[in-house]
Parts: C-alpha cells; sequence; structure tokens
C-alpha cells in the first residue's frame, strides 16, 4: 500500500509538472514570440511545442497574395539557436535564417498566393555525454494588407 | 486507522489516474496533427538521445484563422451582407462538444467579419455569441467580461477590435492545445474556414465572375484543402472528426476540378522594407459551372454545421 501510495504522489507530481510546463510555453508564445510580430496583426493561429536540442517541427500554410507576412519563430533563453527554413512545394529552400544570424523574424510578401513549408530545428549543442536541452518553441504569424 | 489509510490511498490513486489521464502528454501546438512519442529520458549518451529526437517529429498543418479568411475577403473587394452569417440566435441550439467547436469558428469569423465593416453592434452580439461556444467546450477565460468590456470601449476602433479578436482566438485555440484537446482545436479551425469560404461563395456575383477578385481567393482555397484534411485525418479517433472527413473529401472532389499551375519562386529583397518578394508565375482555371458546384457543396456542408 505504502508502495501505491508513493508511486500515486510521484505520478502526481509529473502530470503537474507536464500540466506547467503546458501552462508555461503558452505564455511564452504570448510575452516573447507574439510582441516580435508588430506592426503586424497577429493572424490568432497558435502553435508552440517543447522541442528538444536536435528535434525538428515543421507546418504547412497557404499565404496569399493580398497580403504581408511575419513569421516568428522564438525559442525558450535555454535552448541553442533555433534554425528555420522555409521551402516551397519542391523543396527548394526559399529562406534561411542561418544565412541571417539565426534572426527570429523573417518579412515576406508573394506576387501570387502559395502553400509554403517552414522547418524548424533547435540546434545541437553537440556536447556528447550532455543531458540535451528542451524547451518551448513557438511559431507565429502576422499579416497587413499590401499596400 | 488501516481502512482509513487504505481508503485515502485509493482515492489518491484515483485521483492521480484521473489527472495523468486528462493531463495528456501534449506540449502545446494548435494545429499539431503528428506527434510521435517523444520520450525525454535521461540518456546513456547524446547519440542515442539524438538518434529519439530525430525520431520525435511534430508537424502543424496551419488553416487560415478566421481573422485571416475575413481579411482576404475584404482585401478581395467582398461588400458586407449579414444575412450571410450565422444568426447568433442560433448559438442556444449548440449543445454537442462538436457544433460548439464548429460553431466557435464560425462566430469568430462572423465576428471578424462584422470587425472589418465596422459593424459595431453586430461586433458586441457575435463576441457575445463566440463566448457561449467557448463557455461551453469549458475554454476557461478565453472571452471574459473584461474582453466585452475592452471591445465596447474601443468599438470605433477597427485596430483595437482586430487585436481583441485575435488575442480570443489565441486563447481559445492555445488552450485546446495545451489540454490535449487537438481533435477540438481542429474542429473549430474547419468551422472557421467553411465560414469563410461559404461567405466568399455567396458573395460573389456570377454575371461578374470572370476576372472577379474574390473567385481568386475562392481558387486559392485549394491550396489549403489538403492542409485540412491531413489536419482532420490526424485526429481521426474523435467520431465528430470522422463526419468532417467524409464532408472534406466531397469538397475536395470540386476543388480537384480547379486548376492551378505553378513556376519555381524566384525571391528578391525590397531594401527599403527589408521585406523579401516571392515571384512566381502562377495559372488558374475554374469554370463557372465548377464555381457553382462548390458554392452548392459549401452550402450543403455550413448548412449541417449551423442548424
Amino acid at each position: 500500500m505504502r508502495i501505491i501510495r508513493i508511486i500515486s504522489v510521484l505520478a502526481l507530481f509529473i502530470a503537474i509538472a507536464t500540466l506547467n510546463v503546458n501552462a508555461q510555453c503558452k505564455s511564452f508564445a504570448k510575452n516573447e514570440c507574439l510582441p516580435k510580430l508588430s506592426p503586424y496583426t497577429h493572424d490568432g493561429n497558435y502553435h508552440a511545442a517543447v522541442l528538444v536540442e536536435g528535434e525538428e517541427a515543421e507546418l504547412y500554410k497557404t499565404f496569399y497574395s493580398d497580403m504581408e507576412y511575419r513569421l516568428a519563430v522564438v525559442g525558450e533563453s535555454k535552448l541553442p539557436n533555433i534554425e528555420f527554413k522555409v521551402m516551397d512545394e519542391n523543396k527548394n529552400v526559399i529562406y534561411s535564417n542561418k544565412d541571417n544570424n539565426y534572426a527570429q523574424t523573417w518579412d515576406f510578401r508573394l506576387e501570387n498566393s502559395k502553400q509554403l513549408k517552414l522547418v524548424v530545428k533547435v540546434t545541437p549543442f553537440n556536447k556528447p555525454g550532455d543531458t540535451p536541452a528542451s524547451g518551448c518553441v513557438a511559431i507565429m504569424f502576422g499579416f497587413k494588407v499590401k499596400k | 486507522m488501516n481502512k482509513k489509510f487504505r481508503i485515502g490511498t485509493v482515492i489518491l490513486a484515483v485521483i492521480v489516474l484521473c489527472v495523468v489521464l486528462f493531463s495528456g502528454c501534449g506540449s502545446g501546438g494548435g494545429e499539431k496533427t503528428q506527434k510521435k512519442q517523444t520520450t525525454v529520458a535521461q540518456p546513456k549518451d547524446n547519440t542515442q538521445a539524438i538518434q529519439d529526437i530525430k525520431q520525435a517529429e511534430k508537424i502543424f498543418q496551419a488553416l487560415p484563422s478566421p481573422l485571416e479568411s475575413a481579411m482576404l475577403m475584404k482585401s478581395a473587394g467582398a461588400r458586407f451582407d449579414r444575412k450571410f452569417l450565422n444568426p447568433v440566435d442560433n448559438a442556444k441550439n449548440y449543445t454537442t462538444q462538436s457544433s460548439q467547436a464548429l460553431n466557435l469558428g464560425i462566430f469568430t469569423c462572423d465576428l471578424s467579419f462584422a470587425s472589418l465593416y465596422d459593424q459595431t453592434q453586430l461586433i458586441i452580439d457575435y463576441m457575445n455569441a463566440a463566448k457561449k461556444m467557448a463557455d461551453g467546450l469549458g475554454i476557461l477565460d478565453a472571452i471574459n467580461q473584461s474582453t466585452i468590456d475592452e471591445l465596447e470601449e474601443n468599438i470605433n476602433n477597427t485596430d483595437v477590435i482586430m487585436k481583441i479578436v485575435s488575442e480570443t482566438f489565441l486563447n481559445s485555440n492555445s488552450y485546446l492545445a495545451d489540454n490535449d484537446q487537438p481533435a477540438i482545436a481542429s474542429i473549430v479551425l474547419v468551422g472557421g474556414w467553411m465560414e469563410g469560404l461559404y461567405i466568399a461563395t455567396q458573395l460573389v456575383d456570377e454575371k461578374e465572375f470572370n476576372g472577379n477578385k474574390l473567385v481568386g481567393r475562392i481558387i486559392d482555397q485549394k491550396l489549403s484543402i489538403e492542409v485540412l484534411q491531413n489536419l482532420l485525418l490526424s485526429n481521426k479517433e474523435n467520431p465528430a472528426i470522422g463526419v468532417l472527413i467524409t464532408q472534406m473529401d466531397k469538397l475536395k472532389t470540386v476543388f480537384d476540378k480547379i486548376s492551378i499551375k505553378t513556376k519555381p519562386i524566384k525571391t528578391e529583397i525590397d531594401r527599403t522594407t527589408n521585406t523579401t518578394i516571392l515571384r512566381s508565375e502562377v495559372t488558374t482555371d475554374m469554370s463557372l459551372a465548377t464555381f457553382k458546384e462548390l458554392t452548392e457543396v459549401v452550402a450543403e456542408i455550413r448548412g449541417t454545421f449551423v442548424k
């Protein structure tokens, strides 16, 4: 019985910690990523996840010719650089923030509407034996009507 | 004493089980659709950890938000016509989780549409209707009284209203994502996207079909239909999603009749604004017959959402 109780208490702590991490990710996205969209209007969508060093996330989205967009990709400070690449349907790289000192935002507009793919990667620290760092990474889009 | 201890242990175990089940392993991500198990255990060495990590891939399928859909319609020159919105009185009819999720998306799109056309009373009405849906889904504080008050105080300031609409939608879908309800989050997005498509198709005057900018925006939605299907497929364990998958398959068969041919993108940088311009040639073709079929199918599906 005592073992069950100990296991239960531990499980409770883990569950609460998980909920807390999720809540932290949401507030991280709102406090750290959202402000970087200004003066663009945030579209209201939420894309955030806990990523570990070396881990990748992909996002597919259609962008429209009438709009100007700002993409913001921001990771928690405990993570190494966040690399992102934007690709067309044939996997040609259109933009990589690696060539721009790991910039957190990218402003763009399109002549014609297109579906693009975004690949976000937490670069590895590459220290053998170390526990990989993990933390929230938020991806947000802002838009304004093309002038 | 022993009995008390046993009862206490059982109660604790039940609470823990409930918390573990309901907390899930969600780590955020509104449209996170394919998430293989990510185990962050203490690694014996870095190589193994990196291998584990490479298998853990997260994929987001991002549909246009209701606010973006409304903005696209306005920028294409659409006029405002309230008869195409879902009447707020219908809010009382939505009692199931899936109907509330669909209509949270629908009312948010209608709210966005009303906001862009300075429909002051409708803005308040649709915000209240969206609040009712969010409350029904148990989304805590996505839209509260202070949101309504702020809206009323800034009713003539479109920029502030758009910011409020964006924030409330973010509150709703981040709550669902963080509480491991990706299926519900995806239903909300489908509702908003369908409403935008419904209003757009209804607003096109067939006499002005050729060269109509709004028709162009409707054709563009073909680019999102597969994103939408993938979003639903990744949540297919939810019974309500199965119905939506069938409906979207029907919609895709119509979109398949629309032709979009694209050439590779060339980039150019506007140094004055530090903006990248993506240039590409695109040719599209949609016949009037296909447009009529699309309008019919969209209206039929949307009719099942708002009934």
